[in-house]
């Protein structure tokens, strides 16, 4: 006997899949906010050399990109109450987004500073700007400006990344299909609505992120 | 005393010796034409007078600010000093109006009332007051150096630097620019200029200087020099270019 | 009863899960860089609708978490009758999701190859297939190199999720010796320092590869 798919036990629960949606984009948008923050300090001592928070931005970098995101979430929830560090599913899982997302934007933003003409820091110098001046009123904005596109899919994959965070407990959209699935036994039906959420929560993201980049940074409609 | 002094000044990058002891006064209302073969050292010389290059040996003085060897107070110097560049430098995220109100905001810390006062007479004295909220990819290439010039007009500078100004230009833009700069030269500022356009050397400038193999090979008023060469080097040199 | 683990038999049991992490991702990957090579076929075809299946198959397995992939193929294939095991699903998840990433970064690779190449083999009488296996390939495979060894990291990375449909490798080893030892700490450092030990030799790679490909150029 063929299999009779069924949505509407799932659409049942269509308040708990909004929340836990709602719940993922609050995730999101912390981790986006503060995890660019730190990505651009770390771009600023790495494109300049600070040391030794140069070198200790680089270690962090390395060791970030080159492990997986749930092990990071692990480390945090489960390894750190060792060190008297104690966090609940949220706060674990905003830190990982942040550090997850600061390491990847310390790399994209250092390219951005980098990429910038030295013609452009000459103008500066020669109209007296010091260095602090010249990076916030002529680097900054433009460099973000160039590698805003590689940032905005960078907090994507940090978005869709946090299903996992459903394993600490965090209650987002994954706990919520989780949970729903685990009431109506109709797992596939309960997950490819998920999934759906996601995929649309992806090009709204990107959508506005976009949008909210050729606003404030490139600082022109198109 | 001279408005700018520059005396016994050398260059090195790496081994090549650029400016081998560069004596120079420059007065007040002087308007100087640097001339010479690429390598020559010209541009490095002119990069030297508002600090973009260091001093390896030798004494800068501009309007009393004094720079020696990897000394000296870069940025009182610069705010005495305008530079405009061959390739604009324009900030490409900001305005006309906010490239040149930029440097009186956040150096001279000028109210934004004032600086956009500053920057309406800047664009007006280049011929631009109807492009202030122009941003630079809107703008033809000589109206975009004459927006470098207002920028640097805008620190109300002793003496403009100009570097090749107008050597990325179209030619039938070039001479816009150089109405600009001549009627600046006309109002008495100081400048000094790194430039191929021999015309507008002899036409404009009070004092020419021929840079050969980095030392001043021969200068003086160019209407004459220029007419009657000294040197082989400076008779070669105009021959080719004029 | 407690069973009492020395930190050598933390170590022996995680390298015994590390196995199965790299197993899983040299299948995933080969099998998706073929998988990957035939959607980067149907991306660059001139029928409209392959150009658009493929690039749908891009943006979906893009645009969705890992996890929902793995659990769509994971709880989706006993539907229509297939018995899965965590191991089939894993190794099948990870495979269409490389092929999605790879088929992506290598368009990108060529597209890098100039338009005048594709009219020149093209004014030669050489049909699509032979154009793309002896003009545009080969100049396309000198820039991907990089990229594609930059994006094993990802795979090695995402086998991670697996543990989550229950497949025992690095990850679920590390999170069941953490229940049994009551040392997260330490089990999770290490699991952490044999991921490392696995993608960052593979960065390292990338980033000489890319910078002699700069400086080739």
């Amino acid at each position: 006997m063929a299999y009779q798919f069924d949505f509407a036990p799932v659409l049942a629960h269509t308040d708990l899949l909004l929340q836990g949606a709602a719940a993922t984009l609050g995730l999101t948008a912390a981790g986006a906010v503060l995890g660019i923050a730190l990505g651009v300090l770390g771009a600023i001592c790495r494109a300049w050399r600070i040391q030794p928070f140069s070198a200790a931005f680089g270690v962090y970098v390395e060791a970030i990109r080159n492990t997986p995101f749930l092990v990071q979430l692990f480390f945090i929830f489960f390894g750190l109450p060792a060190l008297g560090v104690k966090l609940s599913g949220w706060e674990a899982s905003i830190l990982a987004m942040v550090i997850n997302l600061g390491a990847y934007s310390t790399e994209i933003i250092r390219a951005g500073i980098e990429a910038t003409p030295h013609g452009q820091m000459e103008a500066a110098a020669s109209l007296a700007l010091n260095r602090a001046q010249t990076f916030v009123y002529v680097v900054l904005r433009p460099a973000l400006a160039r590698v805003w596109p590689a940032l905005v899919s960078q907090v994507i994959i940090v978005m869709l990344g946090s299903a996992v965070c459903s394993q600490i407990a965090a209650e987002e959209l994954t706990f919520a299909a989780n949970f729903i699935q685990s009431r109506n036994f109709r797992a596939f039906e309960t997950f490819f609505l998920a999934t759906a959420l996601y995929f649309a929560m992806a090009l709204l993201v990107r959508q506005l992120l976009m949008r909210l980049g050729q606003r404030f940074i490139v600082g022109r409609p198109r | 005393m001279s408005l700018v002094s520059i005396s016994g000044l050398h260059k090195h990058f790496g081994t090549n010796h650029v400016l081998k002891g560069i004596d120079l006064q420059v007065e007040q209302g002087d308007v100087i034409a640097l001339i010479g073969r690429s390598g020559s050292g010209k541009s490095t010389l002119l990069r030297t007078i508002n600090g973009l290059e260091s001093i390896d040996e030798g004494e800068l003085v501009v309007d009393g600010t004094a720079l020696h060897h990897g000394e000296g107070d870069l940025r009182a110097l610069r705010q005495k000093v305008g530079m405009v560049f061959q390739q604009f430098n324009l900030f490409p995220h900001l305005t006309a109006g906010q490239n040149v109100m930029l440097a009186p905001t956040v150096v001279k810390k000028l109210s934004k009332k004032e600086t956009e006062d500053i920057a309406k007479e800047m664009l007006l004295k280049v011929g631009l007051s109807d492009k202030f909220h122009a941003f630079p990819d809107q703008l033809s290439g000589g109206q975009q150096q004459r927006v470098a010039i207002a920028r640097a007009l805008a620190m109300r500078p002793k003496v403009m630097l100009c570097d090749e100004i107008t050597s990325a230009l179209d030619p039938e833009l070039v001479n816009e620019v150089l109405a600009v700069v001549q009627q600046l030269a006309a109002e008495g500022m100081t400048l000094i200029m790194v430039t191929h356009e021999m015309r507008f050397a002899r036409d404009v400038g009070n004092k020419l200087i021929f840079m050969h193999h980095g030392r001043i090979h021969e200068s003086g008023d160019p209407r004459i020099i220029l007419a009657d060469p000294q040197t082989p080097e400076l008779a070669n040199f105009t021959r080719a270019v004029m | 009863m407690f069973v009492q683990f020395t930190t050598w038999d933390i170590v022996r049991n995680l390298l015994e899960g590390g196995k199965w992490t790299l197993a899983l991702s040299l299948i995933a990957f080969v099998l998706g860089g073929t998988a990957g090579l035939l959607v980067l076929f149907l991306r660059m075809a001139r029928n409209r609708v392959a150009q658009a299946l493929a690039k749908g198959y891009i943006e979906l397995f893009q645009g969705t978490p890992l996890l929902m992939q793995l659990f769509i193929v994971f709880f989706g294939l006993p539907l229509a009758g297939i018995d899965v095991s965590p191991w089939l699903a894993a190794a099948l998840g990870l495979t269409l999701f490389t092929s999605a990433y790879l088929a992506e970064i290598w368009r990108g690779c060529v597209e890098s190859v100039p338009r005048g190449q594709w009219e020149a083999s093209a004014s030669l009488a050489l049909g699509f297939t032979q154009q793309m296996r002896h003009v545009i390939l080969p100049q396309a495979l000198r820039v991907a190199i990089a990229p594609t060894v930059g994006f094993s990291v990802q795979v090695v990375k995402g086998t991670a999720v697996t543990s989550i449909i229950g497949f025992t490798e690095l990850t679920k080893t590390g999170s069941m010796l953490a229940n049994a030892t009551f040392q997260p700490f330490l089990v999770f450092g290490l699991v952490a320092a044999g991921y490392f030990a696995l993608c960052y030799p593979l960065s390292l790679y990338a980033k000489s590869l890319e910078r002699k490909f700069h400086v080739a150029r």
